[in-house]
């Protein structure tokens, strides 16, 4: 057959999760990526923005601009989009706990620039429930966060129908160890959980019901284990026609679709020899593009050096050609579906569907998705997968090249150079941003924005549509802190349950567990009492697995753990080691602001005359700021390279010794 | 800069009664630790504050109840309360420990999570170290400390059995909180195994009806005029959730407190309290053989609520006499 005959699908969306710095930065950003090729926005927002707080809010200090673009107000929105038109685009957004607000400065943008919002096309994330399972961007209870939630989804249903108002992540349920199966159970519970809010929320009418449940799009993870991935996918989309035509009686089978968008999986890109990577996410791209009838509507790559830090320019216009090559290169989009009729791979998917309903069914009798949040059912089991993991790691049973088999290397060429081949943000930007948010403050109308939030305040306590007074307030000028506080005030704060409290896995252990056990327990008997640990996470990062995992190993090798989940303040981090007497303190921070984080925690250490408890650190941390922090007086500095969580657990037993003038121990 | 080690005990003993936290901070380290030189600066920080009567005007309030109550955000409820009513607030919280390895997850605190910079509210985790069913040895010498530094020290654990027994042996005021729709503690109570409490809680109001049927239970289950003598024992609803019956209890609570003081009955008390709890502790160290060598558990209990002495040094004593 000529190649010129040959009818081609359409390829998928492509994006780059991108964002970093200043909106002005970032709309140069996307407007280079789009010349590129580029053919979706997809924006990062930093973790200031995502968890309600200005730039100049204090627990803001070292975020700003670290993992995505800090927005404030109108001003930095319209910025951010600037000539970019907004009627055309197809803008990604992945924001949670303050969606609602982030749309609304959206619509608000689009209406300066002249566009009828109704003709808006795009996603926002809105996926609460997952950010108490993983990655912890929450703000409000679980309660108040569907109402959130449901809000969106009904506006938009009513006044922007192209727009995906809400993307049920599974991606994230997988970063925190979810195994195939959890992830698929996981996410169509928190689809119905949230599809039966929005039906008690009365502000739909019957009728239009299969409008919401047709735009409910997902956002799933694939893994390395490509085969299983894809038959993932395939369950998915079966699990999903059945769940919207039984449980909501939907009938259009457009509407019915498992609509999915899809990032491959940052947990598995290894720090040590990155160039692998590259491989890595090209398979895993493979699994949710090969199978025609479970095919991705939308792909966005990681770069292959997003274990080492933040990637440049260049590293996410590598991952924006895998998927040209794919695409446009290769002949996949020239054929029907390659699977259909494998009996291999049936037989995998009918296995997932079953272990997934069994579990869905499980989420149900522990009360639901939302119960399951709240009860820590859920995060628990999320822990246990995420252990079993590691302990397969560190055992070998699961080999990972370059990290614990053939990790021998010739030096790389890529990680050599000045910028050790990743992005650093200009330490300018977080100051430049609070300067223009004040100056934004300063030159608005203050009695207006005071009574658009309390048209908001009104709103949220009387139980009306959110989104209405949240547009409002774009157009008057709040600010993305003053949005949120309105709303902490009315809805409160939560922590989640930290999923910790699992039972010990492997109770026998391994010969270097019982060295590690008997070296803790020896320690703490020389000592007086049993050896304590604090871990902590400064800061508004929520990705937790690293400090959960610790948590877990130190129980099982005989520390008695202090650990009070994310977002910590520096003083509260301090004060609970005091009054805890703990030994040693861990801290875990991935958003890159460990520098001004780690000054502030040993200034608060110091305060309260505490600064003899030694500190180790451990995240994504380049090797120059490794260099650093330990010239600042940390003891250890652990990476994502370090797997073997015994020989961690050693280390600060050492340390603690001492820190404690004992001898070395043998 | 670290602050040096304070060994002095007069200096800490001063330092713990101004509520200098890193001082309350060290003391605690000291009690908990077994070594021999440890236990014997300990007897004297402890002789040191029992002596002086400014150091234990504190209440000692013990809180306990199944798992799954919410005995922790009911906690969190009465300090916020409490810290209203401008009380300082110290939390002992007791965790269980692995039996394998000897570690534990202390979770508590992140339960009882209280803001950062209120210097007037600490918490201490305590595992539970093995001690089978009991509370840990440190829990009571530690209670001494909070109280020298604190209006309130509250004690948390989850009460099942001997650890239940104890925590009602140790506090001036026994709060136990019971689970909506659980029999259990209907049942406990009726047969007995639990120590009668001096307020019973039936948290999660919000429940409704449910809680409800758990109210009227416990109260006709209830001989309400608690052995103590003088008081009838309250059955209070709250929502730590919704902050509801959370001053009631706080007030309830004071009210018990306030007569046993006016009562002139607080000290005798806690001396009983304490000579049961130092028995406990040289026959789970020593055994029964142990006990008779002292003159058999009566005489000892009689002579150590009887004489003027000071118990902790006593029991250092004594241990070392066995």
């Amino acid at each position: 057959m000529s190649q010129d005959t040959v009818k081609r699908d359409r390829p998928w969306m492509m994006r780059t999760y991108s964002g970093h710095s200043s909106a002005r930065a970032s709309n140069e950003l996307y407007k280079t990526n789009l010349s590129r090729g580029q053919t979706g926005l997809s924006v990062a927002f930093d973790l200031p923005t995502q968890t309600g707080y200005d730039s100049d809010h204090p627990l803001a200090r070292g975020e700003v601009g670290k993992v995505g673009v800090p927005i404030n107000h109108i001003g930095d929105m319209e910025i951010l989009f600037d000539t970019i038109p907004l009627g055309q685009m197809n803008t990604s957004m992945t924001i949670n706990a303050t969606a609602p607000w982030l749309l609304a400065l959206y619509v608000a943008v689009a209406e300066r620039q002249g566009v009828d919002p109704t003709q808006l096309q795009g996603t926002t994330q809105n996926d609460v429930l997952k950010e108490y399972l993983s990655r912890g961007t929450y703000i409000f209870p679980p309660g108040p966060s569907v109402r959130l939630t449901t809000d969106l989804i009904t506006y938009t249903v009513q006044n922007i129908p192209a727009w995906n108002p809400t993307n049920i992540c599974s991606y994230h349920l997988q970063e925190a160890g979810a195994t195939p199966t959890q992830e698929l159970a996981y996410a169509l519970s928190t689809a119905t959980a949230i599809l039966d809010a929005v039906q008690a929320s009365g502000q739909i009418p019957a009728e239009r019901f299969p409008d919401v449940v047709g735009r409910i799009s997902f956002f799933v993870n694939a893994g390395i284990r490509f085969v299983e991935e894809t038959c993932k996918l395939r369950a998915f989309g079966r699990m999903w026609e059945a769940l919207t035509g039984e449980r909501y009686g939907v009938t259009n089978p457009k509407q019915r679709l498992f609509r999915y968008g899809v990032q491959v999986n940052s947990l598995g890109l290894t720090e040590s020899q990155p160039e692998n990577n590259v491989q890595r996410i090209v398979l895993e791209m493979l699994s949710v593009t090969l199978s025609k009838n479970a095919r991705a509507r939308a792909i966005q790559l990681p770069a292959w050096n997003e274990a080492l830090g933040l990637p440049r320019p260049w590293d996410q216009q590598w991952a924006l050609r895998m998927q040209q090559v794919l695409a446009l290169e290769t002949d996949l989009l020239e054929y029907g579906d390659l699977l259909d009729g494998s009996p291999v791979v049936e037989a995998k998917v009918q296995e997932l569907i079953e272990g997934a309903n069994a579990e869905m069914a499980r989420v149900e009798a522990h009360g639901g998705m939302v119960a399951c949040i709240d009860n820590g059912y859920v995060k628990r089991e999320l822990v246990q997968s995420h252990t079993r993991r590691m302990r397969n790691i560190e055992s070998g049973k699961l080999q990972i090249v370059g990290v614990n088999c053939f990790q021998e290397s010739a030096e790389s060429p890529l990680t050599a150079g000045d910028e050790s081949g990743i992005m650093k943000v200009d330490e300018r930007a977080e100051r430049d941003q609070i300067a223009s948010l004040q100056a934004f403050r300063a030159a608005r109308d203050q009695a207006k924005v005071d009574d658009a939030l309390l048209q908001l305040r009104n709103a949220a306590n009387d139980g009306n549509n959110i989104m209405p007074p949240s547009i409002e307030c774009a157009r008057a000028g709040v600010t993305t802190g003053e949005w949120s506080e309105v709303l902490r005030q009315v809805f409160g704060e939560y922590r989640a349950p930290t999923g910790i409290d699992i039972s010990p896995i492997n109770h026998g252990g391994s010969d270097a567990l019982d060295k590690v056990r008997a070296r803790v327990h020896q320690t703490g008997e020389e000592l007086g009492r049993p050896l304590r640990l604090l871990i902590g996470k400064p800061g508004l990062d929520g990705h937790s697995n690293g400090a959960e995992q610790i948590a877990v190993k130190g129980r099982d090798v005989g520390f008695e753990i202090v650990y009070e989940g994310i977002r910590l303040t520096p003083a509260q981090i301090a004060r609970a080691a005091q009054e805890e007497g703990v030994h040693l303190i861990g801290l875990s921070v991935l958003s890159g602001s460990h520098l001004e984080l780690v000054d502030d925690i040993a200034h608060e250490l110091e305060k309260i005359g505490a600064s003899s408890i030694p500190l180790v650190i451990g995240g994504i941390i380049p090797e120059e700021d490794a260099r650093c922090l330990r010239n600042k007086g940390l003891k250890a500095v652990f990476t994502p390279k370090d797997v073997d969580m015994n020989a961690i657990m050693d280390t600060m037993v050492t340390i603690i010794r001492e820190a404690n003038g004992l001898e070395p121990l043998a | 800069m670290s602050r040096p080690e304070v060994t002095d005990t007069p200096e800490l003993v001063a330092a713990i009664g101004n509520g200098q936290r890193y001082a309350i901070a060290a003391a605690l380290n000291l009690l908990d630790d077994r070594r021999k030189k440890s236990r014997q600066s300990a007897a004297r920080l402890l002789a040191n504050l029992q002596n002086d009567p400014q150091h234990s005007r504190g209440q000692l309030i013990g809180i306990t109840g199944p798992p799954g109550a919410g005995k922790s955000t009911l906690s969190a409820a009465l300090i916020r309360v409490w810290r209203q009513r401008d009380h300082r607030v110290a939390v002992l919280a007791v965790d269980p420990s692995s039996p394998i390895s000897g570690g534990a997850l202390l979770g508590d605190r992140l339960r009882i999570q209280t803001s950062a910079d209120d210097d007037d509210v600490f918490v201490r985790s305590l595992s539970n170290r093995g001690q089978f069913g009991g509370l840990s040895a440190e829990v009571w010498p530690m209670s001494i400390v909070m109280l020298a530094a604190f209006d309130i020290v509250l004690i948390e654990t989850v009460g099942v059995g001997q650890r239940e027994v104890d925590i009602a042996r140790l506090c001036d005021t026994t709060c136990y909180v019971a689970q909506p729709g659980s029999g259990d503690s209907v049942q406990f109570l009726k047969a007995g195994i639990l120590e009668v409490p001096h307020v019973l809680v039936v948290n999660k109001e919000d429940m409704g009806a449910v809680a409800v049927r758990t109210r009227s239970e416990l109260e006709s289950a209830l001989n309400r005029t608690h052995p103590d003598g003088d008081w009838q024992v309250p059955v209070l609803s709250t929502s730590a959730a919704t902050d509801k019956g959370i001053d009631a209890l706080a007030d309830v609570l004071e009210k018990h407190y306030q007569q046993l003081v006016s009562g002139g009955r607080l000290s005798a008390r806690r001396r009983g309290y304490q000579s049961y709890w130092l028995h406990k502790r040289l026959q789970e160290e020593f055994g029964n053989a142990g006990i008779e060598r002292l003159g058999g558990e009566k005489a000892l209990l009689v002579k150590l609520q009887a004489q003027d002495m000071n118990l902790y040094e006593e029991y250092e004593t004594l241990r070392q006499l066995l």
